[in-house]
């Protein structure tokens, strides 16, 4: 086999294993309710930090303005509790647009 | 934990024609994504089963996108895996926020299991209730991964023919998806606001200086600050 392959093999496998502790888990430990408070909250944390790090930075570099700039479209039109496809397609739209303008 | 009423139209198998609707959206730009996603691989010179079969086994945008890259950039297997891996750490967090919607049949959990990502924690966390929320997570789980693999196939067999596809800005879209479904739980919850902006912060201040993947695990450290009211604060522990 390949490098390749057993690099696709082995990330599959990890990820897997990953995905599969709650699914296991759940039923067999008792989770007290403040430990299932802190894991829906955890998973709030975890999608803000990645929506951050996404909206902001690419490569552990900073992503250039278009793509926040895009976002804080998303955001503001989220915020005001405009439909979602309203708030995904004008954050996609006014980075396009930038782009468009040769803003980085 | 909340207990609002189930309502009638909200069955699993009978989803909501909203969530239907938000679901299919993100579906479609996941798909040019993944169309984005098997033509780098291909253009960068992986035969066409690399991006396939990864796609199907791996099945976590960020990660294949960091393995290819970590690949074509020369840095070896070992690298690529080690790195798509550590980006892939946060599943076992969500699998085990959203277990309890996933279902009880074995059949169920390991199907389930292989479902969890980014998007399908967010839509399912987003519904008010238990029935809402399992419909939500198999309506996207499923969704998602038929057009995600789809793409990524069309993508690859293609080739570089749709060029960059950074210009119509779908980079932003996802950001935003993330925004629209946590707002709701941030706008109602001020413990969960201050862990999630404390998390958020450090994830960010860390971005520069460590491995892929760090920084938004090290953001669970905001979740030090939930729970305790406004004047008895203390240091996130890092």
């Amino acid at each position: 086999m390949s490098g390749t392959a057993v690099m696709v093999l082995a990330l599959a496998v990890g990820t897997y294993a990953f995905r599969l502790v709650g699914p296991v888990l759940h039923g067999r430990v008792e989770l007290p309710d403040r430990v299932r408070v802190l894991l829906s909250a955890g998973a709030v944390v975890l999608l803000v930090a990645l929506m951050a790090t996404g909206a902001l930075t690419e490569g552990g570099e900073f992503a250039g303005w278009a793509r926040p700039a895009g976002v804080a479209v998303g955001g503001v039109l989220a915020w005001r509790r405009a439909p979602f496809v309203v708030v995904v397609l004008g954050a996609a739209a006014a980075t396009a647009v930038l782009r468009a303008a040769r803003v980085p | 934990m909340r207990s609002v009423q189930r309502t009638p139209w909200s069955r699993p198998g009978r989803p909501d024609p909203g969530l239907l609707r938000d679901v299919a959206l993100v579906c479609l730009a996941g798909g040019v994504v993944g169309v984005s996603f098997g033509a780098i691989a291909v253009a960068g010179g992986l035969p066409v089963w690399v991006p396939v079969v990864m796609s199907l086994v791996v099945y976590a945008g960020s990660a294949q996108f960091s393995a290819v890259g970590v690949l074509l950039a020369g840095g070896g297997p070992v690298a690529a895996a080690a790195t798509g891996l550590l980006l892939n750490t946060r599943t076992a967090a969500f699998s085990l926020a959203v277990a309890e919607h996933i279902g009880r049949s074995r059949l169920a959990r390991l199907v389930g299991a292989h479902l969890v990502t980014d998007e399908t924690v967010a839509f399912t966390l987003a519904q008010r209730d238990p029935a809402r929320r399992r419909a939500a997570f198999w309506v996207s789980g499923v969704g998602l991964f038929a057009v995600w693999n789809a793409c990524v196939a069309a993508g690859a067999l293609a080739g570089g023919a749709l060029g960059d596809t950074a210009r119509y800005g779908l980079d932003a879209a996802f950001p935003a998806v993330l925004a629209a479904l946590v707002l709701p739980a941030l706008r109602e919850d001020a413990g969960v606001r201050r862990a999630a902006l404390a998390g958020a912060a450090l994830a960010l201040a860390l971005t520069p200086a460590v491995p892929a993947g760090v920084p938004v695990l090290a953001a669970l450290a905001g979740l030090a600050l939930h729970g305790r009211a406004p004047g008895e604060r203390k240091e996130p522990q890092s």
